[in-house]
């Protein structure tokens, strides 16, 4: 200490107060609930004041940049000036105190202060922070009908300028992809069928982690085809010399419709020997930003890093790059060999700091690009809790800079950590255009399945640009309806076409897509014949329909064609059963009108029946997930 | 018994979800955490809501302390963090209130006036920059400035450079209240 500052800190110790024996205690009561909170569960922080200060400046400021009128947003202004002035404390504080000091903690809770605010409010101007609202209201506002990307992204709406987003750091961000529900069709009218396979299963941890949290998942969380493709099924695979995988068509009854039959389409991949498989070239690209120091987030990952570290081979090699926190590489490109250097660099990422990570996203490609040899995979994994922010802003600019860089070789997979604030629709999309899977980890378990399990498959396509289509034949199928893919829908010439991008089919992997379909003459047809249409169509109905699959050799420009007749009355098998009951169950949770009376209850005896050997336990786990859907909406 | 227990271990225990060993750090800590978030505000009433927040937010935090660094290195990060924070939130919450015309105004006087009757002290300490007012708040806590450098993230000579440059601002400030 030298003796200019001797004086300055003699002031300061003298300055210093004893800290207030009753906020001292209240401070530590706090912290220890919190702790509490935090252990029991994995439910956010209790509301502090700071989001009490945000909720209720978000909500003005949603207010001035909803009024357009200068004369009403002058008027409303003034009104809502004095009525927060002199009808709440923060304002009441605002006109006594010195503007630096002016940020008054309240213990309040963020409810009371925004309650408060809304008294205060004159009637036409909504009040309600929309930016921080609960989920819960953002989706009961959703209309329903969505494209492509859901309705309820708050980065849609314009709530406050973007200079402003300091001000938004709500608790609740999650925006989920997805569409309508895919309705039944007439196949006179529409007999033929076309979508992209769907390899990700990030939609069935959400629902998982919803339900173990105790509350039912929102509808749009729910993406049918994800949970399904969750599981591992035991199809036949590719002889030696056949195409990459092999269709299996299942006909069989419709667990929850007497009158309906179910079309079950598997497709499985053909398993390579892990020995035969080239060498990898893996970069990650980790979030580091101080929301990823959560103990369900930056050190998962570190665990799920470790074990996946076990299962590489020498010659693959690894590098780290990390951005939002401190940006850059932090790993160059090392042999899997060299554990210790890995290890190190995993146990080194640390999450903190502002966000200044600009072009993470440009620099892993670079590595990338840097350690690819001939006959090798290069593969970006985005592990992140939903900050984006990997230097380029405009999601357009992003969607098309990984299609670039996918079409020159190198894929990206995304992996999602925590809830509070993940983009399941920004990840669906980069993941989609990078060939890539998306998944969300919320468990140890759940990144031993994503890289440990199907490592080999998660990182290997064995077949690109997959594409399904049936045609159903009009003299034996009256109705279709295809259960899940409402994201991956394609046009019917969209098929032949080999430029449009289509999901990589992963070694090993496999595929499940069903339809319900009415037979001919059943009582369950909804559709009414029509009166000005030749409504009957005669012909061979032994088939039932006609199912065409397109895919790329992996590096092939140029689509192959394989094609199956769909027969009547396939015997079942418990693979399809177990899929079915699973079907059914993503379609209670999506809120579904076509089960009728069929429920939980069914679902739950339907998947126990057909469980099957269930090497990984990922079955049993899905009927305790029925039941406690079952127990929470009340059935 | 667990009075001997050293900080570290206790935040790993805490860290693995021991409740009584995270009370018992934070009740270790408390006065010297509450001392330092005085130095960083300069205002006891500003400090005592930090303190607040950074307690409030501890139990999340926990999970990035390892092993290697001493608790209250980690502990007066997380604090400078939160002060961060603070700052950072109260600059969006004045320029939201710059538009609100006259009652601004008026109020923004009434500051200035409030301000000339705060002792030196406070005065000399705001007159620093968020940088220097960190770094001084750390080295007038008895830490090195290697110390200083590990918990604000930059190089120890950026420190030495920092509280040259403060004792320089001080000194000018100091000057010129002596003419004044």
């Amino acid at each position: 200490m030298s003796d200019d500052l001797d004086d300055l800190k003699a002031a300061m110790t003298s300055a210093t107060p004893s800290p207030d024996g009753a906020r001292r205690a209240e401070n530590l009561a706090l912290a220890r609930q919190n702790f509490e909170t935090l252990q029991g569960s994995a439910k956010p922080l209790r509301p502090t004041s700071e989001n009490g200060q945000n909720a209720l400046w978000t909500g003005v400021k949603t207010m001035l940049n909803t009024l357009t009128s200068k004369g009403a947003l002058g008027a409303t202004t003034a009104l809502v000036a004095c009525g927060f002035l002199f009808l709440t404390p923060t304002g009441q504080d605002l006109l006594r105190k010195p503007a630096p000091m002016t940020v008054k903690q309240e213990t309040e809770s963020a409810a009371k202060t925004v309650d408060t605010l809304r008294r205060a409010t004159p009637q036409p101007v909504p009040a309600r922070p929309k930016a921080s609202s609960p989920l819960s209201e953002l989706l009961t506002d959703d209309s329903g009908a969505a494209g492509l990307t859901a309705t309820t992204s708050p980065a849609d709406q314009p709530i406050v300028p973007a200079n402003d987003l300091s001000t938004m750091q709500s608790s609740d961000t999650e925006a989920f992809a997805n569409a309508a529900a895919n309705p039944v069709k007439v196949v006179s009218e529409e007999p033929v069928s076309t979508f992209s396979i769907d390899v990700d299963t990030a939609s069935y941890s959400l629902v998982r982690s919803s339900l173990q949290n105790g509350s039912m998942p929102p509808h749009d969380a729910v993406r049918v085809e994800e949970m399904i493709n969750y599981f591992p099924y035991d199809y036949a695979g590719p002889e030696a010399g056949e195409a990459p995988f092999r269709p299996t068509v299942t006909v069989m009854g419709t667990p929850w419709n007497a009158g309906t039959q179910l079309v079950h389409i598997g497709l499985q991949g053909r398993m390579p020997k892990v020995a035969d498989r080239p060498a990898l070239n893996l970069v990650f690209l980790i979030d580091t930003s101080g929301s990823m120091s959560d103990a369900n987030k930056l050190s998962l990952l570190k665990q799920s890093f470790r074990l996946m570290l076990d299962n590489l081979r020498p010659e693959d090699q690894v590098a780290i790059v990390e951005y939002a926190g401190s940006a850059g590489q932090v790993l160059a490109p090392t042999a899997a060999s060299d554990r210790t250097t890995i290890l190190q660099a995993i146990q080194g990422l640390g999450a903190g700091g502002s966000t200044n990570g600009q072009g993470g996203l440009e620099q892993a490609y670079a590595v990338a690009a840097s350690m690819a040899e001939d006959g090798e995979v290069s593969r970006v994994i985005l592990a992140t809790d939903g900050d984006f922010n990997v230097g380029i802003d405009s999601p357009e600019a992003l969607k098309t800079y990984i299609a670039d860089k996918r079409d020159s070789g190198t894929y990206l997979s995304v992996l999602g950590f925590g809830r509070d604030n993940l983009d399941d629709a920004t990840m669906q999309a980069l993941a989609q255009n990078g060939n890539g899977i998306a998944a969300f980890i919320d468990t140890l378990s759940e990144a031993q399945k994503v890289l440990v399990d199907q490592l080999t498959g998660a990182l290997f396509p064995i077949a690109g640009d997959v594409k399904v289509q049936v045609e159903f034949n009009p003299a034996a199928v009256a109705e279709y309806r295809l259960i899940g893919y409402e994201t991956r829908s394609l046009r019917r010439e969209d098929f032949n076409n080999d430029t449009v991008d289509a999901g990589d089919l992963g070694a090993g992997h496999s595929v499940t897509a069903i339809y319900e379909v009415t037979p001919k003459g059943s009582d369950a047809v909804l559709n009414d014949p029509l009166r000005y249409q030749a409504a009957e169509v005669s012909g061979d109905a032994a088939e039932l329909g006609f199912l065409k699959l397109r895919y790329k050799e992996p590096g092939e420009d140029v689509s192959k064609l394989l094609e199956v007749q769909i027969a009547q009355g396939t015997a079942t098998n418990s693979e399809a059963q177990f899929a079915s009951a699973i079907a059914g169950f993503g379609q209670l949770l999506s809120g579904s009108d076509y089960l009728g009376d069929w429920g939980y209850a069914q679902a739950i005896d339907l998947a126990t029946a057909n469980r099957g050997a269930d090497a990984f336990g990922y079955r049993t786990e899905a009927v305790q997930l029925m039941r406690l859907a079952k127990s929470l909406s009340g059935q | 018994m667990r009075m001997t227990t050293p900080d570290e271990d206790l935040a790993l225990a805490a860290a693995s979800g021991d409740g009584a060993a995270f009370a018992m750090l934070l009740d270790r800590h408390y006065d010297r955490l509450f001392a330092f978030c005085f130095r960083l505000t300069g205002a006891r009433a500003e400090a005592e809501d930090l303190t607040q927040d950074i307690c409030a937010a501890l139990p999340a935090k926990l999970a990035s302390y390892q092993r290697r660094a001493k608790v209250t290195t980690w502990l007066y990060r997380v604090a400078v963090n939160a002060a961060h924070d603070r700052r950072r939130r109260r600059a969006t919450y004045v320029k939201a209130s710059a538009g609100w015309g006259d009652w601004e105004v008026n109020r923004t006087e009434t500051a200035i006036e409030d301000a000339a009757k705060i002792d030196w002290l406070t005065t000399a300490m705001q007159s620093l920059n968020d940088d220097l007012r960190d770094t001084l708040a750390l080295v007038l806590d008895d830490m090195t400035h290697a110390q200083a450098a590990e918990i604000l993230g930059v190089s120890e000579g950026t420190i030495s450079w920092r509280i040259s440059e403060a004792k320089k601002r001080l000194k000018e400030f100091k000057e010129k209240e002596d003419v004044a």
